[in-house]
């Protein structure tokens, strides 16, 4: 037997360790931008972006061990919602993120409720389907502008002052970021996020103690979707234009790879493979032309040595 | 009236027939078993009861209430739970976790209110795990709260698993082989536990097991199947002597 302050003892000190080092990481995210260009802040931005949409994509391969090829398209469903209704119905862009996200629920409904039935392999080709179906979509229509896009999105406006500059947009998506990392923190550790992982662990065992499967996932799916329309709507307030190249196959590649890299099901790794992601394409910048032969070799050097991610589960 | 009622149920896959008119019934607090030589059908019949397969015909009462058709979380929040012959642990996640899944169907809150870390919402939290670590001292396994449920010993594994069907606050448990792999000692104490459940939470025990010893020693009742049929029931001592049985098990002399 072992008394309870030994166990207190072995669980407090690694917590306060890892405390630290969020909130240091997190003191540098927050002054980071007084220090650099604006390029460097833009690039900063687009990671933290990632972060927000591999933080989402987490919930749905994750915690719930659905693998989805077609994540862009709730990207996209956000995105063209808040697009639409500033610029083409003239709505206040905070408005705008409650229908965004309502929009991300109905389409996940749509696409999960008749496909969430099947296992893994069968869902990975519907969703990519579904994300290919999104983007044509946007493409064809007249209100999403078609294949040019939408422009004249409006820039929100928070007690009276405007975001404009990348710094803004930079401290909005910190914001953001940090929201939704509390989000997952919180659902991660309740009764619906332990769902998840005794569904992705072993499907039978949790029906056999009760757990409705079907809606279980349907819930996780719904929960990425939401968070990637929030991302979708910021995203469009800071381009101000969007088009369907934004939200293509690559796209989802890229956030799923984000989520694969760091370590999925935690969030301290996804968060690294989201930086990494966005980082990459940056640092490699020297190796012209030789860039995707590079960050192949990388990525393959990465999944060969670290196949759980650079920064696992500790349980796996 | 007895909790759980099975009438006439059949079960085929394609052209074979897997049970064949299957009639029988558990009287509520009691101890009950069913053994047959192996393929006689009696994990398809615990999965016919948990609602992982459909049967083709007959029914199926827990309480009065029908559950044949229902889909297995259904049946287990109408009160029946089950362990798998193959120990079926969420091995990657912590012994608490895996026994505080068995109250996901006795608690309700859900993504938004964890959200909002509502009162409600972390009082329920307190109250499965409260829950589960009671079940996990039901069985003597506490001390490994905090392990990996991969990690444990063999037969804490068959305990956890045990504890896990018991934190759904069950009316009826479903144990399929509990035994299997066990040595003389951990039988023992498997007796003493099985005992344990029913006089100190009046639940139900309905078991498929193997190892005669042990099934002569805790049901009052015995149900015999071979090739898919009930060829015998009733009393061990009873049971034990019918020429069906003998047969089944050892062959006829011709």
């Amino acid at each position: 037997m072992v008394d309870g302050a030994t166990i207190l003892q072995a669980t407090k000190r690694p917590r306060l360790i890892r405390w630290s080092v969020a909130l240091a990481a997190l003191a540098g995210a927050v002054v980071l931008p007084q220090f650099v260009n604006a390029y460097v802040t833009e690039v900063a931005t687009t990671a933290l972006l990632y972060v927000v949409l591999c933080l989402g994509l987490n919930i749905v391969v994750g915690y719930a061990g659905l693998l989805d090829l077609g994540y862009a398209a709730f990207f996209a469903v956000g995105a063209y919602t808040s697009g639409i209704l500033t610029a083409e119905f003239g709505f206040n862009f905070w408005l705008t993120i409650p229908v965004a996200m309502a929009a991300a629920c109905v389409a996940g409904i749509i696409i999960g409720a008749p496909t969430l039935r099947l296992r893994s392999d069968y869902l990975a080709i519907v969703t990519l389907g579904f994300g290919e179906i999104v983007r044509i979509i946007a493409r064809n229509l007249d209100i999403t502008g078609g294949a040019s896009g939408l422009v004249g999105i409006e820039r929100p406006e928070i007690f009276g002052f405007k975001l404009m500059q990348v710094q803004h947009f930079y401290y909005a998506f910190l914001v953001l970021a940090l929201l939704t990392a509390f989000v997952c923190l919180s659902v991660e550790r309740s009764r619906m996020g332990r769902a998840w992982f005794y569904v992705r662990y072993d499907e039978d065992a949790a029906a056999g103690i009760g757990i409705n499967r079907v809606s279980a996932k349907l819930q996780a799916y719904m929960m990425g979707a939401v968070i990637a329309s929030v991302a979708g709507c910021l995203y469009a307030a800071k381009m101000t234009a969007i088009s369907p190249e934004s939200f293509t196959f690559n796209q989802s590649l890229l956030i799923l790879l984000g989520v694969v890299l760091g370590g999925m099901g935690r969030i301290p790794g996804v968060v690294l493979g989201a930086i990494l992601v966005a980082l990459l394409p940056e640092v490699l910048r020297g190796a012209g032309t030789y860039r995707p032969l590079v960050t192949a070799v990388a990525l393959l050097a990465i999944m060969l040595f670290r196949p759980n991610g650079l920064w696992p589960d500790k349980r796996v | 009236m007895a909790l759980l009622e099975v009438r006439d149920l059949r079960l085929s896959f394609g052209g074979l027939k897997v049970l064949h008119d299957i009639s029988f019934s558990v009287e509520k607090g009691a101890i009950n078993s069913l053994i047959g030589p192996n393929g006689a059908g009696k994990t398809s019949l615990f999965n016919c009861l948990t609602g992982f397969y459909k049967p083709k015909g007959g029914s199926i009462r827990l309480g009065g209430r029908p559950i044949m058709g229902l889909a297995p979380h259904r049946i287990t929040a109408l009160g029946l739970a089950r362990t798998f012959q193959n120990i079926r642990l969420f091995k990657e996640m912590s012994v608490l976790e895996n026994v505080m899944s068995g109250q996901h169907c006795r608690s309700r809150h859900g993504i938004v209110s964890a959200i909002l870390h509502l009162p409600s919402q972390l009082r329920e939290e307190e109250r499965i795990r409260a829950v589960g670590t009671h079940w996990l001292d039901f069985v003597g396994i506490a001390e490994h709260a905090h392990r990996l449920a991969g990690g444990l010993s063999y037969g804490d594994q068959r305990r956890l698993e045990l504890a896990r069907a018991l934190a759904s606050t069950p009316e009826l448990i479903l144990l399929d082989e509990p035994a299997a792999g066990l040595n003389e000692r951990e039988k023992l104490d498997l007796v003493h536990l099985i005992r344990r459940i029913r006089e100190e939470t009046g639940i139900t025990v309905l078991l498929i097991e193997h190892d005669m010893g042990l099934v002569m020693q805790v049901s009052e009742k015995i149900v015999v199947f071979d090739y898919g049929q009930k060829i015998a029931e009733g009393r061990p001592e009873v049971v034990r002597v019918d020429p069906r049985v003998i047969e089944a098990y050892l062959g006829s002399e011709d």
